[in-house]
């Protein structure tokens, strides 16, 4: 056990050099994959749902873990793929593969602007304007009536059919998800990720060294907000609605708080941060209406006593152990 | 018709400044973007009302307002923030907890029901301003801006705090090293700061009302405000106030179906290109 | 509340069961089992105030029935949608299919209800909706399980006051409202009514939800000329609206009439004079003279120390509307065809909403619709009195159903202004 605890924990080797990072994850993928013979439906959707939102806490992960920029708009970037691929879905009778690409590549596209504009900022600059963007995005959601429904939303028909089963949408987001954590593990490890880690760490000793910062942080916004698209797409299907809620600050703060929680930096933390945060609201709401509060107050703790988050202090208490 | 809109362009910027001063002063000095600023403003109208309808008192009302939220900023300040020292972003997040737990309180304690800052007989109804009957009370509102600006610009100038914390926006290191307490003066400026927070929600609360949302709102107001004047100026949160209340103001007359945009559009785009707003020096 | 008991047991047991993907309605619950109701309300966010009071109405009703119905226990399940249509659906989900939950009913936004409603669209699941005013529901979107029980569409009460409005003289009426489909709705059945019958609209003012300060439109209102205004507004909005209408001093000026809302109890029961006089228009009046309202009015009181609003009264009168569905159908609600048409067919007597009330052939109730004045109760409080009344009042008017359907959902460019 310990030695898949510290396979785990070891950082960023390479997929497959490891035996017993292989057999853990093994362990993992079978036992994610058998999760429909295990649960009901309604905690297969939860299951569901946390796999889509760990997917947008990676894909937050990516850009404040790894380019060391803390992004407060991901939330936008995901809505905008939930509301694109709805409407398409329901104005021009697409079906569901192109409507889904059509999600992901506006949700890019949006990116790439964001990019644009916040690639000179950093630290809590870059949190303010990511954040007023977001809400930019919101606004035209929320007043963009006609096509956007404004704040009764768009309706989908998106669980007709194929998708009716939820065990079928299960099986597809797990796979989507894992392909999905494939990628994001091959790009941070990637000579380019291994350069947005230095400018994490100094990006002033990056410039120096003549690498164009800009242009990194640039890509790496983009390559988010690709991956934030892809599970804003799927929820589109899960949730088969999107109003502005879906779009709001709340969904960012969310998303970074996933991330967070799990551990920044980690890729991994994010499916533990997502799984943290739905179930700890399970149950919380089970017993009282003072979710708000209890998740501020995990906000607050984590940012005080584990800032690294749950994968980060395994990590650092593995390393302190070898 | 004209003057009617300025003013209440007015009017608004000047609530909305003694709620961005505080925010700038903390944002400038202590680098905290304090996102519960919102959540205090909120607080303080809520305490402040609570006095008032009890003793009678406006002007206890606001006393109350601005002491009870001075110390829920001193809690803050050394309870929470101390622990995350000289980390922006983890502070930044920590306030943002913070604000989520404030607003849910707020809701326990006083429940979802909209109220209102009772005032006092000789602020209520309108009042004669250049031929425009416009309500007294916000006419006040703007000399308490007005005299809050006069009042810190004193402090900012001519006292020695206030070289102290000119000083400190400048460069804190610099202010550390000759040996001054500069741990007093960044806790007196949190306190000041949060005190004006409460002052804006009692204020805020007598003509705009007390209600879950309301510290959301002023949050991004402030926000858009501090952004726009740049980092701990009080002329730029003065410039930004009036630019914020106008565009509010005016967008609702003549562009209402962009109600947001007026707002989070030039907050965007100076952030993107003139991250230090108007008036912002550099770190 | 029996939520946090019953949803700790039924979580235990659903992490033992083996999962199945739709379990059908008849072996849900054992038939002589507890009737579960899940109750979706906003707790927390924007519409705090109005969901504890809804939750309160519908419980004050069951508590006087001792939980039960037709010989079987009734277990209300309540959840918080957080004024948020993506949690009213989880939430709605987390009912469903982890509680097992026998029908839905609650929300107010009518943004929640919609997305509620796509949802049990697709698995049958009965759901009543006595806030959600949403037109759309029980007109072109109908469902034939969703039902309207003890609500209203937002249309429905402004149109006679219209009439009203004409009848006392009034030729020209500036509107303004908030700017989302509910106020387009109420807006929209008033102006058409009010310019059909000979009255002009003058001019119309949208704003945004929560818009604290009123200052710019009330200095256009103030020089329109206007005979009336209407104004369509709620929670925050209408305290604030009232408020600044009296500062501004239109409040001698301008007679001002509103939408059902803007005069509510739960909006009254924090103001003053400025409230005084406010004429709306619906199937409630706190103050009318009728048993049935007398009744509710003090027991509600009583239990609660306060006037009820239209959030609480309306689901009190929903739990009575199901009682004689199911107490009809000998509480066999598992059945759900016989159960909803049960639901269709009741003529609901001595409730607060009025002498009878039954449904049109498309979902929703009939009402006598009272014109209403705010006035001072002999305690101080403010209330809502009964001015007159029009009989027969249904989500369509004098139209004709499929004709008036035929025109266009009311929006913000759509008001049916005849000119």
């Amino acid at each position: 056990m310990t030695q898949a605890v510290n396979a785990l924990a070891r950082s960023d080797a390479p997929v497959g050099r490891s035996v017993g990072k292989f057999a853990a994850m093994t362990v993992v993928v079978v036992g994610l994959a058998i999760l429909p013979l295990l649960l009901s439906s309604y905690q297969l959707a939860l299951a569901t749902q946390i796999l889509i939102f760990a997917m947008l806490a990676m894909s937050v992960d990516v850009l404040a873990g790894y380019a060391g920029r803390t992004p407060l708009c991901h939330g936008a970037i995901f809505g905008a793929s939930t509301y694109v691929v709805i409407y398409a879905s329901n104005e021009y009778g697409l079906p569901l593969p192109p409507a889904l690409l059509l999600g992901v590549l506006a949700a890019t596209a949006l990116a790439t602007v964001f990019a644009l504009l916040a690639v000179r900022t950093a630290g809590v600059y870059f949190l303010l304007l990511t954040l007023a963007l977001g809400l930019v995005i919101w606004g035209v959601c929320l007043r963009w009536t006609h096509v956007t429904g404004g704040e009764n939303g768009l309706r989908g028909h998106l669980r007709e059919g194929l998708f009716a089963d939820i065990r079928l949408l299960y099986f597809v987001v797990l796979t989507v998800s894992l392909a999905t954590y494939w990628a994001m593990h091959r790009f941070v490890s990637s000579p380019f990720g291994l350069t947005l880690r230095g400018i994490k760490d100094s990006e002033s000793r990056m410039a120096s060294l003549g690498y164009n910062v800009p242009l990194h942080v640039f890509v790496a916004f983009t390559v988010s907000g690709f991956f934030a698209g892809i599970a804003g797409a799927l929820y589109a299907i899960f949730n088969n609605f999107v109003s502005p809620s879906t779009i709001a600050l709340a969904q960012s703060v969310q998303g970074l708080l996933m991330a967070i929680v799990g551990g920044v930096g980690t890729l991994l933390g994010s499916y533990v941060g997502a799984t943290v945060i739905i179930l700890l609201e399970q149950f919380v709401s089970a017993y009282t209406e003072r979710w708000l509060m209890v998740l501020g107050a995990v906000f607050v703790l984590i940012m005080i006593f584990a800032p690294e988050g749950i994968v980060g202090k395994i990590r650092a208490l593995a390393k302190r152990s070898n | 018709m004209m003057l009617f809109q300025v003013l209440n362009g007015l009017t608004f910027a000047a609530l909305l400044f003694v709620v961005a001063a505080g925010f700038t002063l903390i944002f400038g000095l202590l680098r905290i973007v304090n996102l519960s600023h919102g959540a205090l403003y909120l607080f303080g109208g809520y305490i402040g009302f609570a006095v008032a309808v009890k003793t009678g008192s406006f002007i206890l009302g606001g006393a109350a307002a601005m002491v009870a939220v001075a110390l829920a900023g001193l809690v803050l300040d050394q309870g929470l923030l101390h622990f995350v020292k000289g980390y922006e972003l983890r502070q930044v997040l920590l306030t943002l907890g913070v604000a989520f737990v404030l607003n849910d309180l707020a809701l326990v304690i006083w429940g979802g029901d909209t109220f209102t800052v009772p005032t006092p007989e000789i602020l209520q109804g309108p009042m004669n301003v250049f031929g425009v009957f416009y309500p007294k009370f916000r006419m006040f509102v703007l000399l308490v801006g007005v005299i809050v600006f006069v009042g810190l610009w004193l402090l900012l100038h001519k006292t020695r705090l206030g070289a102290l914390i000119r000083a400190g926006v400048d460069d804190a290191e610099t202010v550390e090293a000759t040996g001054i307490n500069i741990r007093l003066v960044f806790l007196a400026t949190f306190m000041l700061g949060s005190a004006l927070a409460g002052l804006a929600g009692l204020l805020g609360g007598a003509f705009l009302t007390l209600y879950p949302s309301a510290d959301s709102e002023i949050l991004v107001f402030s926000l858009a405000v501090v952004i726009i004047g740049g980092r701990g100026s009080l002329e730029g949160a003065a410039i930004g106030s009036i630019l914020i209340g106008m565009l509010n103001t005016f967008g609702q007359v003549w562009f209402p179906e962009l109600a947001y945009f007026v707002i989070f559009g030039p907050m965007a785009l100076l952030l993107a290109f003139r991250p230090l707003g108007l008036f912002g020096r550099a770190a | 509340m029996n939520r946090r008991d019953f949803l700790k047991t039924s979580s235990s047991t659903a992490a033992l069961a083996v999962g199945t993907v739709a379990m059908p309605a008849v072996l849900r619950a054992q038939a002589g089992g507890p009737i579960k109701i899940g109750l979706l309300s906003p707790l927390t966010g924007v519409l705090a105030a109005g969901g504890k009071e809804l939750v309160e109405g519908f419980e004050l009703w069951w508590e006087q029935k001792n939980k039960e119905v037709a010989g079987r226990k009734v277990e209300i399940v309540v959840e918080d949608d957080a004024s948020n249509p993506d949690t009213a659906l989880q939430k709605a989900r987390r009912l469903v299919e982890q509680a097992n939950v026998h029908f839905l009913i609650g929300n107010i936004l009518a943004n929640t209800g919609l997305a509620v409603a796509n949802y049990v669209k697709g698995n049958g699941v009965p759901y009543f909706i006595p806030v959600i005013a949403a037109d759309e529901l029980t007109q072109r979107a109908r469902l034939p399980n969703v039902l309207r029980i003890a609500g209203y569409t937002g249309s429905q009460m402004t149109r006679p006051l219209a009439d009203w409005c004409y009848k006392q003289g009034y030729r020209k009426v500036a509107t303004i409202s908030q700017d989302y489909t509910y106020g387009h709705e109420m807006t929209g059945g008033f102006c058409q009514t009010f310019s059909e019958a000979g009255g002009k609209i003058l001019q119309q003012f949208w704003h945004p939800l929560a818009t604290a300060d009123f200052s710019p439109y009330l200095g256009q209102l103030a020089n329109l000329g206007a005979d009336a205004i209407f104004a369509m507004e709620t929670g925050a909005d209408s305290t604030r609206f009232i408020q600044q209408y009296k500062n501004f001093g239109l409040k001698e000026k301008i007679p001002l009439v509103g939408a059902m809302n803007l005069a509510d109890q739960s909006v009254i029961r924090t103001l003053g004079d400025e409230a005084l006089d406010i004429v709306s228009c619906h199937s409630f009046a706190e103050g009318a003279t009728d048993d049935g309202t007398k009744a509710f009015v003090a027991e509600y009181e009583k239990r609660y120390q306060k006037l009820p609003s239209v959030f609480g009264t309306n689901h009190y009168a929903g739990g009575m509307w199901l009682t004689e569905a199911i107490t009809k159908i000998g509480g066999k609600v598992e059945d759900r065809d016989v159960f909803l048409k049960a639901v269709r067919e009741v003529e609901l007597k001595g409730s607060p909403l009025g002498p009878v009330v039954k449904m049109d052939a498309y979902g929703h109730p009939v009402y006598t619709a009272f014109i209403r004045k705010v006035a001072k109760r002999s305690d101080g409080k403010l209330w809502n009195v009964v001015v007159t009344s029009y009989p027969n009042v249904s989500q369509f008017w004098t139209y004709d159903p499929e004709t008036y359907m035929k025109q266009p959902p009311y929006s913000r460019t759509f008001q049916g202004i005849k000119s």
